[in-house]
């Protein structure tokens, strides 16, 4: 029998909440797969099992806050014997009351009203009992395979909801989508929140409204406080790329084409392939590097709040595969489904802020990477080629580098290297 | 069928929804800046693109992005665009 707890999912990570178990107690687990779900205040995240078994207790309820490290849940090996008794090391919190099984009246009753058939619902509270966050789920789920579209395109939570039902108390799986496809909005939580003086329910713990600039904040002090930044920068002539991307992306159906960021990233994942120095950590007063070439996206996702998952292995993916991973990425990072991979392996975070419309970023170095690369926007502007003037279209890339790891003179090669290698956009 | 400014404003509506679910159109000036009023980014951008094209069932090239800058200058394109030739 050994705990599955709660992860750290960043170095200022110190609590989260579990949100949801994507299994139920007696299914087999495999390595790698998905257990629960976790708010960290910046993203859902999809936490995955490190080992081979059987899921046996579950000992904290959806909806709970607590410390890393807490003990989650129980797994056992495979044929070992199951817990007869439920450990009941967590008491239930507050609104959570302990249902006997089978379901009390209460539960039944919210059961019919949200259409859900008991009988259909997997239990994921102690011993399998039903809870109501399990109806609520169910409930959700239904809904959700109604309003998927087909192309799978589906940011189905608006960022604004999202937040506004962390800081009303609502569970957003209880909420019913009244946007296009089934989609959540804003008014859609203000519908079902509770009346300000009424008691909160605590089935959801609040989120605290500051806590996304708190995790910002300590992760940024901490850079500023003990990495020695350096910076670089160059500006770098797109007309080769944009002129390749024009003629190529006419031959591509709307879905594979290519954006001139997602050329940017593999120009960096292959710079960072070739200066190993820049793609990595400074643990314990050493450079160590990167276990390959994963690149942190900076993604905004809820108002004011970034996460930068990790494009994973992008030095090795050509082009268009870079191109669908990071579309899909961003649709995941924004429907609130990360993996907790994604989000604690980037090797080298890159911030582009073109779409924002400045022309450059200077960004501060996520601890404990050693390097940030800032892109700007893409601006034409007169250009002088073998003397003569001309209208090029021009990006301005940065790097922010850690002193204690490199030096300006590898900055500044690297910066070449990205140049070098957008010049030859068809060899990406 | 020539798509009408009403069909062609709904769709544009539609397809901006799927990517900002709370986007209100109210408000919204015909010939204001889609993208920075509703901060889609280049990736948002292109899943306007991709679902416009399908849904109103015509072709929109990159050299077609200056004209679905506003609400305006997309009804005009869907419009041209979803125009029944001349029979001949």
């Amino acid at each position: 029998m050994s705990d599955f707890t709660m992860p750290s999912l960043g170095a200022d990570m110190e609590s989260g909440t579990l949100l949801e178990w994507l299994k139920r107690p007696g299914q087999p687990v495999h390595r790698g797969e998905a257990l629960a779900v976790v708010d960290t205040d910046k993203a859902a995240i999809e936490i995955e099992s490190f080992q081979d078994g059987v899921l046996d207790t579950v000992l904290v309820e959806p909806g709970t806050r607590v410390a890393v490290g807490t003990p989650l849940a129980t797994l056992r090996a495979a044929g070992e014997p199951a817990t007869r008794t439920p450990v009941a090391a967590v008491p239930a919190p507050a609104g959570h009351p302990h249902r006997p099984h089978p379901p009390g009246p209460p539960l039944r009753h919210h059961a019919a009203e949200l259409g859900v058939r008991l009988e259909d619902v997997t239990g994921t509270g102690p011993g399998g009992e039903v809870t109501r966050h399990d109806v609520e789920a169910a409930a959700a789920r239904a809904t959700e395979r109604e309003a998927v579209p087909s192309d799978g395109y589906r940011p189905r939570v608006s960022p604004y909801a999202r937040r506004l039902a962390g800081e009303l108390g609502v569970d957003l799986a209880g909420v019913t989508g009244t946007g296009p496809g089934g989609a959540v909005r804003a008014e859609d939580v203000r519908a079902i929140a509770p009346e300000p003086a009424t008691t909160t329910p605590a089935t959801t713990p609040s989120r605290a409204p500051s806590s996304d600039r708190a995790v910002v904040a300590a992760r940024m002090s901490r850079s500023k406080r003990e990495i020695p930044h350096y910076y670089v920068g160059t500006t770098v002539d797109l007309h080769a790329l944009t002129t390749w991307l024009t003629r190529t992306n006419r031959e591509r159906s709307v879905a594979d084409r290519i954006v001139p960021a997602a050329a940017l990233l593999r120009a960096t994942a292959l710079a960072a392939r070739r200066m190993p120095q820049l793609n990595g950590f400074w643990t314990d007063d050493a450079f160590v590097p990167g276990d390959g070439v994963h690149l942190g996206v900076a993604v905004s996702v809820r108002k004011g709040a970034l996460v930068a998952p990790a494009l994973h292995g992008a030095d090795d993916l050509a082009l268009p595969d870079l191109m669908h991973a990071l579309r899909d990425l961003v649709q995941r990072a924004r429907a609130g489904r990360l993996t907790r991979t994604e989000l604690t392996e980037p090797t080298l975070t890159v911030t582009d802020l073109g779409d924002q419309g400045v022309e450059e970023v200077i960004g501060v170095i996520q601890p404990p990477q050693v390097a940030l690369v800032g892109i700007g926007r893409v601006v034409e502007r007169p250009w002088a080629v073998d003397g003569l003037l001309g209208v090029r279209p021009v990006v301005r890339v940065t790097l922010s580098g850690d002193h204690r790891a490199t030096d300006g003179y590898t900055g500044a090669r690297f910066l070449a290297t990205v140049d070098e290698l957008l010049q030859r956009p068809e060899e990406l | 069928m020539t798509m009408t400014e009403t069909e062609a404003r709904d769709l544009v509506v539609r397809e901006i929804r799927r990517i900002v679910p709370d986007a209100e159109f109210e408000d919204l000036a015909p010939d204001a800046d889609l993208r920075r009023t509703f901060e889609l980014d280049s990736l948002d951008f292109l899943g306007f693109v991709e679902m416009l094209a399908k849904d109103a069932a015509i072709r929109i090239d990159e050299e077609d992005y200056p004209e679905l800058a506003t609400m305006t200058s997309c009804q005009r394109l869907l419009s041209s665009r979803t125009a029944t030739p001349p029979t001949s």
